[in-house]
């Protein structure tokens, strides 16, 4: 049997969503199985691979660098799930969007550092100028609310996703869970 | 109460229904089992009709009409439940959601909150019109309560039990449709309301964290509406 291609990836969010899936301990064991981890933070893969079955991102869209990996994400990927608040309505991340880039930028850089430095304009990626939900980016195939997810709705959602299955999670978990 | 009260025979969801004339769609509708979600009703004060979430088919009525302002009819009947009602309710609900900053995790009601609730309710667990992030200010200046304009949905409760059962009139809502926000007195601070008994009334009537008490969370944060209903019934009682 081939097993399935899944990657997991972390765009504008804390790692919350991360550290919940790497919760459900063992049971990683059984996703192992049927699933190989082709890209995500926790392998050492660089580039987003083609022929991804179930991709599973953490984070808004924030930065040209996310909005770059989002849409390869999406041409690379069967099924694509934003998987936590981040990534399904902006959240914590999208909280700038009401001051603008650059009020938040000057504050991070200059009022409240010290000595006063100056936004890097090198090498980190431009912010864009509104953080946004993927959905308002690319489609999206399931939406998975919950800051974080649990470690057992994840489970939930990959088990079923891997076994051909859309996963209903409306009963399982909401905004801010 | 009146000691004549006609009863009106109606039908909701398919079932034969008698009700009091002067009863409304919401009212009999829970009286006999069946949920209509609602927001801006609360049990205990005037309603008003504001949410639009509670609204029902009638037939011969090509509108959607609201069930907690609807009157019952003889011969009426009533479909709570349909495609097209489940679809309007979403979208009112996606709209509530993109108008202000309800960042349900870091808020002071998380896991407390009825907007929260109906979401999880109506199956929504996406917003597909695009957010619109306004700006607002927090008026922190009363000594125990806050109000944070960016979890209001403008139910307007906290108006109607600062007037009707509180009597000082304090709250108002001040401009229309998206541009309206709740104010105190004549939009001044809050802390230096002159009207303001706090009474802390507003705060548990409030829906989400719009109003909240200071120093509370989550569950702590949680909202105690039972002395409605009681404070009416004593009134009725005295009148
Ligand atoms: S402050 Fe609370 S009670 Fe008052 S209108 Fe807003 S949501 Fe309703
Ligand atoms: S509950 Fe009827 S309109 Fe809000």
């Amino acid at each position: 049997m081939t097993k399935a291609r899944l990657a997991t990836v972390w765009l504008d969010g804390c790692s919350g969503c991360h550290m919940s899936l790497l919760d459900m301990d063992e049971k990683i064991l059984e996703v192992a199985k049927v699933a190989d981890v082709v890209y995500s933070p926790l392998v050492d893969t660089k580039d987003f691979p083609e022929n991804v079955d179930v991709a599973l991102v953490e984070g808004a869209v924030s930065s040209e660098d996310d909005l770059e990996k989002i849409q390869r994400i999406r041409k690379n990927s069967r099924f694509l799930v934003a998987l936590g608040d981040c990534a399904v309505t902006g959240n914590v991340a999208a909280m700038r969007n009401l001051f603008g880039v650059r009020a938040v930028l000057d504050r991070s850089y200059r009022l409240t550092s010290v000595p006063a430095g100056s936004p890097p304009d090198q090498i980190v990626p431009r912010l864009l100028s509104r953080v946004r939900p993927l959905h308002e980016v690319v489609a999206v195939d399931l939406t998975v609310p919950g800051c974080p997810p649990s470690a057992g709705v994840i489970h939930h959602v990959v088990t079923e996703l891997l076994a051909g299955r859309t996963p209903d999670v409306t009963d399982l978990t909401r905004f801010g869970a | 109460m009146s000691p004549k009260v006609r009863i009106k025979t109606l039908k909701i969801d398919g079932r034969d229904i008698g009700a009091r004339e002067d009863e409304t769609i919401l009212q009999v509708a829970r009286e006999n089992g069946i949920q209509i979600p609602t927001l801006c009703h609360l049990d205990g004060l005037e309603p008003i009709g504001a949410c639009r979430l509670c609204m029902v088919e009638v037939r011969g009525s090509s509108r959607l009409l609201p069930a907690c302002v609807t009157r019952v009819e003889e011969g009426m009947e009533v479909t709570t439940k349909s495609p097209r009602l489940i679809r309007h309710r979403r979208m009112i609900l996606e709209l509530l959601f993109a108008e202000r900053n309800h960042v349900c995790s870091v808020c002071v009601v998380n896991g407390k909150c009825e907007l929260q609730s109906l979401a999880v309710a109506l199956g929504m667990t996406q917003v597909r019109t695009p957010y619109r992030f306004p700006r607002f200010e927090l008026d922190a200046s009363h000594p125990r309560f806050v109000n944070d304009h960016n979890r209001c949905v403008l139910c307007a409760r906290c108006v109607r039990v600062c007037d009707e059962i509180e009597g000082a009139h304090t709250w108002d809502i001040m401009g229309r449709g998206v541009n309206g926000r709740v104010i105190t007195d004549l939009n001044e601070p809050w802390g230096e309301s002159n009207s303001c008994t706090g009474c802390g009334k507003c705060v548990h009537v409030c829906p989400t964290g719009a109003l909240s008490e200071k120093g509370t969370l989550r569950e702590d944060a949680g909202k105690q509406r039972d002395f409605l209903p009681y404070l009416t019934l004593m009134r009725e009682v005295r009148r």
